[in-house]
């Protein structure tokens, strides 16, 4: 039960309008760029469309959409908030 | 003294440039790249500054080309354009994550003047600012508010420029920042940045939530259906003014130029000078402000879908598809632009900020079959293809029509696949965007765009295609010797002499032309068109429109001495259909018909599309291999289609 609680899930694979909170971010090139758009760890974050085909997602944080591509948001780690 | 402009993207940092400067500005590139650099000049109370304007960053972390020039910028106090001074623009209604850059910019030492602007939605979106707290953490900063978009807070920051000073300050965070190398290492810092700046408590009411009005709004425009008819309605009514209401102004600008030509020639001696001015120079500036209309328009537009906010969802909902040809969202307009004109296209790919992405489409928008392909297209078919109905209603000529701008397409996506594996990225791709609120379009930012792009093509791309305008007018206007010797035998023929003197004056400008340094050329080079189908007249024909290539039209008028008036297309056709070759066979058949269209889908037959590209690559190594690319394809493929065909 502990281990399913702690089971992380990516930002690209969340429903619409569900409220997460940022867990952590990949170490990779586009780790400083997240961080700069304002994806920091704890921040709450949802996604509220898609384009056709799924892919880019657009998302809210702090007031703003922000809009990823899958393999973008895939590099983020979020929990339930 | 040396004032940089930076700021987050979205933050109306252009609307606060135009605000200081107002039409005193020059657009450039920065040095050894294609990122624009605007520069405009601020009159204060105590004197004058030069004002530079940088692209919209989050920090001084560089990925791409734009983050690339600000972070050089910044560290390099040997740079020409490195700053005395700065003005950060933020978005108040943001305000945490703007203070990132912001901070980093204060550690950097920089006499520094914080604008928060869109200091009204801040206050409409429920934020409270506590502007001592901001202050009392920054204090070498000095701060203004103001709203750009209804030009309040000029005074203030012009008031403000003036008291600009160092001051004493200690560092924010750290100071050793800019040297950070590693991923890790930057991401670390920009979040202990974040982190500090959220506890200050800067903001007292939680922002509010994104309003279920403009999420609604988003939804439809992005939806799979609503989204790209939306879109595709939009693109139409674009058109509609690029292809049919732009001719009115160009036909407009076309007849003046005609006028003023026959006007001065008439008022000068005869001589080279006179001839040089009237035939060479006065028509190709003609050449250069007949695009004026179609670039007008379509900045018009695009700045006015930028400017509410909707081009950024055209973005978004177009990324899934273009991805695959190595393109980006961003590329949809300079491509779908294209069919009407590419310079204009081509001259909007500047808005994608992956060089790698802007390169390719560049480099493929011209296979885009454009409006000027249109009177050789329509030419070519009405000659060489029967006029009949496939199963009583699909016109066989429409269907070739149609044919001719799909292959286009598929060229151009072709193309940009092929590119997309062979141009090495100077830096990987990201899609990470910012989707801006809804916002009322403000007509005068987008008389600023439409102005400066305007002035750019005029001044930058202008003086090639005049250049290049001038030598071919001279190369086919003037021919060795030998052509006085035949013009004379010419007049000595009993058909001449007893011809009418419209048709004399035909037949000499035939005779000028097949016997002028083009005409020669164009038959010294038909062993190489032989093989395509073409004579040495089609050669002139091709070399002549590389000024434009509906001039094809007009130079085989010329060559065929049909001379030049209203019925001049009818008689044009007539006069091919009629056209034998040395065996008897018609000239104009359909392989060699279908051969030309083919090669006029393909070849790069136009040198303000080549100024253009050279313009937006600051380089001539990409126009020249455009256009020998295109060229052998265009080569190859017409090729074919005439050995398939013959």
């Amino acid at each position: 039960m502990g281990l399913l609680l702690h089971m992380s899930q990516t930002l690209d694979s969340i429903s619409l309008n569900e409220l997460v909170e940022i867990a952590a971010i990949a170490n990779n090139a586009i780790a400083p760029k997240l961080t700069e758009m304002g994806l920091t760890k704890g921040q709450k974050i949802k996604a509220i469309f898609k384009a056709p085909f799924g892919d880019p997602i657009a998302y809210e944080i702090n007031g703003n959409i922000i809009s990823m591509r899958k393999e973008e948001a895939m590099q983020v780690e979020v929990q339930m908030a | 003294m040396k004032i940089a402009l930076f700021g987050n993207p979205n933050t109306g940092k252009s609307t606060i440039f135009n605000m200081l400067t107002g039409l005193r500005q020059q657009v450039g590139n920065f040095p050894g790249v294609t990122v624009d650099k605007k520069k405009g000049r601020i009159d204060t109370a105590q004197s004058q500054h030069q004002l530079t304007d940088f692209p919209g960053t989050y920090s001084i972390f560089a990925r791409s080309l734009d983050e690339q020039v600000v972070k050089e910028v910044l560290t390099n106090p040997q740079h020409p354009d490195y700053p005395e001074a700065i003005i950060y623009v933020a978005d108040a209604a943001n305000l945490e994550r703007n203070l990132l850059f912001f901070s980093q910019l204060y550690d950097l030492g920089f006499p520094i003047l914080l604008v928060l602007n869109m200091w009204d939605r801040a206050g409409q979106k429920g934020l409270q600012i506590q502007l001592d707290t901001l202050q009392s953490n920054f204090p070498a900063a000095s701060i203004v508010t103001a709203n750009a978009r209804i030009a309040l807070g000029k005074e203030r920051i012009l008031k403000a420029i003036d008291q600009l000073a160092v001051g004493e300050r200690t560092a924010f965070h750290d100071t050793a920042f800019q040297a950070l190398q590693s991923d890790a290492e930057q991401t670390q810092n920009s979040d202990e940045r974040l982190q500090k700046i959220r506890a200050l408590g800067l903001i007292t009411a939680a922002p509010s939530k994104i309003s279920n009005q403009s999420t609604r709004l988003d939804r439809i425009l992005t939806h799979r259906i609503y989204g790209y008819l939306i879109f595709s309605a939009i693109l139409l009514v674009i058109f509609q003014f690029i292809f049919s209401f732009a001719s009115i102004p160009m036909d407009f600008i076309d007849g003046q130029f005609v006028r003023i030509s026959s006007w001065s020639a008439a008022q000068l001696p005869e001589g080279v000078l006179s001839k040089l001015l009237t035939q060479g120079l006065i028509p190709g500036i003609g050449g250069v402000l007949v695009f004026v209309p179609q670039i007008a328009i379509l900045f018009f537009f695009i700045a006015l879908l930028e400017e509410s906010g909707y081009l950024s969802r055209v973005v978004f909902i177009m990324d899934r598809l273009m991805r695959p040809f190595g393109l980006n969202g961003k590329s949809v307009v300079p491509l779908l632009s294209s069919v009407a004109c590419a310079i204009p296209g081509i001259m909007s790919a500047r808005t994608i900020s992956d060089w790698k992405e802007r390169l390719i489409t560049i480099l493929v928008a011209p296979f885009m079959s454009c409006s000027a392909r249109i009177p050789v297209y329509t030419l070519l078919i009405s000659l060489v293809i029967p006029n009949i109905y496939i199963c009583g209603f699909l016109s066989l000529q429409g269907l070739v029509l149609f044919g001719l701008y799909a292959l286009g397409i598929l060229f151009a996506l072709g193309t940009a696949l092929l590119l997309k594996l062979l141009v090495k990225s100077r830096t990987p791709g990201f899609h990470l965007m910012e989707l801006p609120d809804y916002k009322t379009p403000r007509l005068a930012n987008i008389g600023y765009t439409v102005y400066e792009k305007v002035r750019v093509f005029i001044f930058d791309a202008g003086k090639i295609i005049v250049a290049i305008s001038i030598i071919l007018w001279a190369l086919a206007s003037y021919g060795p010797s030998s052509r006085e010797q035949a013009l004379r035998a010419l007049h000595q023929e009993q058909n001449y002499q007893q011809a009418e003197q419209a048709k004399q004056q035909e037949l000499d400008n035939a005779l000028m032309l097949s016997e002028s340094y083009i005409g020669h050329f164009g038959k010294w080079m038909e062993p190489a068109i032989a093989p395509l189908g073409y004579d040495w007249k089609i050669g002139i024909a091709l070399l002549s429109s590389f000024a434009a290539r509906e001039v094809f039209v007009g130079s085989l008028a010329t060559i065929y001495a049909v001379g030049d008036d209203t019925d001049t297309q009818k008689r044009l056709i007539e006069k091919l259909k009629e056209e034998k070759t040395d065996k008897g066979q018609a000239t104009y058949s359909l392989a060699t018909g279908a051969s030309l269209l083919v090669f006029y889908v393909f070849a790069m037959q136009c040198m303000a599309t080549l100024a253009v590209v050279k313009r937006e690559t600051n380089t001539w190594t990409w126009p020249l291999l455009q256009l020998v690319f295109m060229g052998v394809v265009a080569y190859m493929s017409a090729f074919l289609v005439f050995q398939l065909l013959v």
